[in-house]
């Protein structure tokens, strides 16, 4: 099977510090696959990189749409990249405070859709029921993350359990064929993070490929289908869930060298 | 309620703005006579009006804070969200209506009920509501802080006074032009600062500002330096002989027609797909990348898109006072036009055609207190960002409504 996404050799330099080191990663189509690392280790330096917000020093990001026709993605704009079908969320939430929840998920529909200048003035037919549609379809992907009954809220306002939930709706709205979810449980509390789960798996099943970094590690082993661990910016393992759970690098950069003689 | 602490500040503040008022309240010179007059009484008014101004303010204050520390411990019950008065009188069909309509009726016959000179502030007025409208797409809607926007209302000035004179140009042809020209420069401009953001954007476009002015300023042979040009003709009507009062008034309703047509616009792209991108550009440049969003071209269509308004203007300023030249294109006026924009409400159309019209309208009027005008206006500015930092009217954003099915 061809990977839908796949990074080879990734490495990214600032100034004299190498913050990703030759980094090689894959996700397959359908499947939800965990980045996870200690504090540090270029998880987020590595989404950034991926949605060409940082420019990579070296490497390759190749990403490939089920009807085939592989796509370089290095170099590109942060625009272009969520054209070709990468979405993400933030660690930070990064919504658009000031505006409605349905008008945060209706700018996910902006790269999809076309009406200019003239269009927006003079109201043409086209436009209208463009308009329409970008509206329908962001409304039924908030009733889809139980956002349905807040649209016309002040997405400030809302819980921050929503607004996390409201950073995936926007990414969805863009037709991602991966979707890149940097700590999506980070502050949540259990009954939320339970949510969360389902609602990955939801997203999962609608043939969606998903890439998660995530700390919340009874989260990462119950969704994941693959994992990659990181640390100092080089990939120090991967496997399955439990693969991952007895390597001993990984048990050692999480806690340590030597525990037993402490 | 007031403590003795408050009393005493309250004089501290009394007795700083008796000194900072000092040299303009108390002392008159009298050149011909030779003589200064100490006008004391003022001092005391001064002293007097700020403590008491102080105290009052604090009271306020004060029991405001109680009432929320009340409704924190749960003494007191929250009192049920209050629309706003601005958002009741906007969004209750009932209410703005005939408000409106009202609103439509004076304007439509304000020459005839006032004079020409009236006629004649009310339409510089108007200019500066569709300036205001301008400039608020470019910082109210798309939040880049542009402070040289006066430029593009020297292009549009400019470019019918000199196409006028050279190639005998009429007011209508020139019109589209002026406010394609600006909108050119708007592009030109916008491209060597599409990676700037707030200050530093600011200082750009200031500098930007001031080298139109500049440019018009020592070229000569191209823009006839400090003099300016003049008999410039005003817009024509089917090349009817209209005397000075009769164009005044023509000018006036071209000028409504023009605020008109660009609320209109102005309204349709705030709400459309553009309108979105600059207010996301506005929230969040990175989020909104990342959400597909084409940061270059949505900075340019903003300013492309606000120039184009003040070059508009810029046709009809100089169709206006027939006479153009670099002293009307100060940092002052860039500087009112953001007043308007921030006093009225950053992104809110009703805010800022407000604004302007009380700040353009507020120092004619206040030319009963002669020498003082400047000096309430900017007190109207300050209290006004104090108490009300959001604007005349916030921004409200559409809401939809949406069947269940």
């Amino acid at each position: 099977m061809t990977p839908v996404l796949e990074v080879t050799g990734l490495t990214m330099d600032f100034g004299g510090i190498r913050a990703l080191d030759r980094l090689d990663l894959r996700v397959n189509p359908g499947e939800i696959v965990a980045l996870i690392g200690p504090n540090g280790a270029g998880k987020t330096t590595f989404f950034n990189c991926l949605t060409g917000l940082y420019r990579p020093t070296a490497g390759d990001l190749l990403l490939t749409p089920p009807d085939g026709g592989t796509r370089r993605l290095n170099g590109l704009k942060p625009n272009h990249v969520t054209m070709q079908g990468l979405a993400r969320t933030f660690q930070n939430i990064r919504l658009f405070p000031n505006m409605t929840v349905l008008e945060n998920v209706m700018i996910g529909r902006h790269c999809r859709t076309r009406a200019r200048v003239l269009g927006a003035i003079f109201r043409d037919r086209r436009t209208r029921q463009e308009e329409r549609e970008i509206v329908a379809l962001s409304v039924s992907i908030l009733k889809e993350l139980g956002l349905g009954d807040m649209i016309n809220e002040f997405a400030k306002n809302l819980p921050y359990g929503a607004q996390r939930r409201l950073e995936i709706a926007r990414a969805l709205a863009t037709d991602p064929l991966v979707l890149l979810l940097d700590e999506p449980a980070a502050g949540m509390n259990p009954q939320e993070t339970r949510e969360l789960d389902e609602l990955i798996r939801r997203i999962r099943d609608k043939g969606l490929s998903i890439l998660l970094i995530e700390h919340d590690m009874k989260l990462v082993m119950s969704l994941s289908d693959y994992i990659f661990v990181m640390d100092y910016g080089k990939k120090i393992a991967e496997g399955t869930p439990e693969e991952i759970r007895t390597n001993p690098a990984v048990i050692k950069a999480y806690l340590g060298e030597d525990m037993d003689d402490a | 309620m007031i403590s003795l602490k408050d009393i005493g500040k309250a004089c501290i503040i009394a007795l700083w703005f008796v000194a900072l008022t000092f040299p303009l309240m108390v002392i008159k010179v009298n050149p011909i006579d030779r003589i200064i007059i100490w006008r004391w009484h003022n001092m005391l008014w001064v002293g007097l009006g700020s403590f008491l101004c102080y105290l009052a303010g604090r009271a306020w204050l004060m029991r405001r804070e109680i009432r929320l520390r009340r409704i924190r411990q749960g003494l007191e019950a929250e009192l049920p969200q209050r629309t706003p008065l601005s958002r009741r009188i906007i969004q209750d069909p009932v209410i703005h209506r005939p408000l409106l309509a009202a609103g439509a009726l004076f304007f439509l016959i304000f020459p005839l009920l006032f004079s020409t000179y009236q006629t004649n502030i009310m339409i510089t007025a108007l200019m500066y509501v569709v300036l205001g409208l301008g400039l608020n797409i470019v910082v109210g809607v798309a939040g880049l802080l542009d402070l040289g926007y006066v430029a593009f209302y020297a292009v549009g000035a400019y470019a019918y006074a000199l196409l006028n004179l050279h190639f005998g140009l009429g007011f209508w042809t020139v019109l589209p032009i002026g406010g394609l020209l600006a909108a050119t420069f708007g592009i030109l401009l916008g491209f060597p600062v599409l990676r700037l953001r707030g200050d530093y954007l600011a200082i750009v476009t200031l500098g930007f500002g001031e080298i139109i002015r500049l440019i018009l300023e020592n070229w000569n042979e191209f823009s006839h330096g400090p003099s300016g040009i003049s008999n410039i003709p005003r817009p024509g009507f089917f090349g009817i002989q209209m005397s000075l009062d009769h164009s005044i008034t023509y000018l006036y309703y071209l000028m409504i027609a023009m605020v008109v047509f660009t609320i209109f616009v102005v309204n349709r792209l705030q709400n459309s797909r553009i309108g979105r991108a600059w207010f996301a550009l506005r929230e969040d440049e990175i989020a909104c990348q990342a959400m597909g969003i084409d940061k270059t071209r949505t900075k340019l269509t903003a300013f492309a898109l606000g120039a184009f308004w003040a070059g508009m203007v810029g046709v009809i300023f100089a169709a206006k006072t027939t006479f153009v030249n670099p002293a009307s294109f100060t940092f002052l006026e860039s500087a009112i036009i953001l007043c308007i924009v921030v006093l009225g409400g950053m992104g809110s159309i009703v805010g800022v055609i407000i604004a302007a019209l009380v700040l353009i309208l507020l120092p004619e009027y206040l030319r009963a207190f002669s020498e003082y005008r400047m000096l309430v206006f900017g007190a109207v500015l300050v209290i006004m960002m104090v108490f009300r930092p959001q604007g005349i009217i916030a921004n409200i954003r559409k809401t939809y409504r949406i069947g269940i099915d």
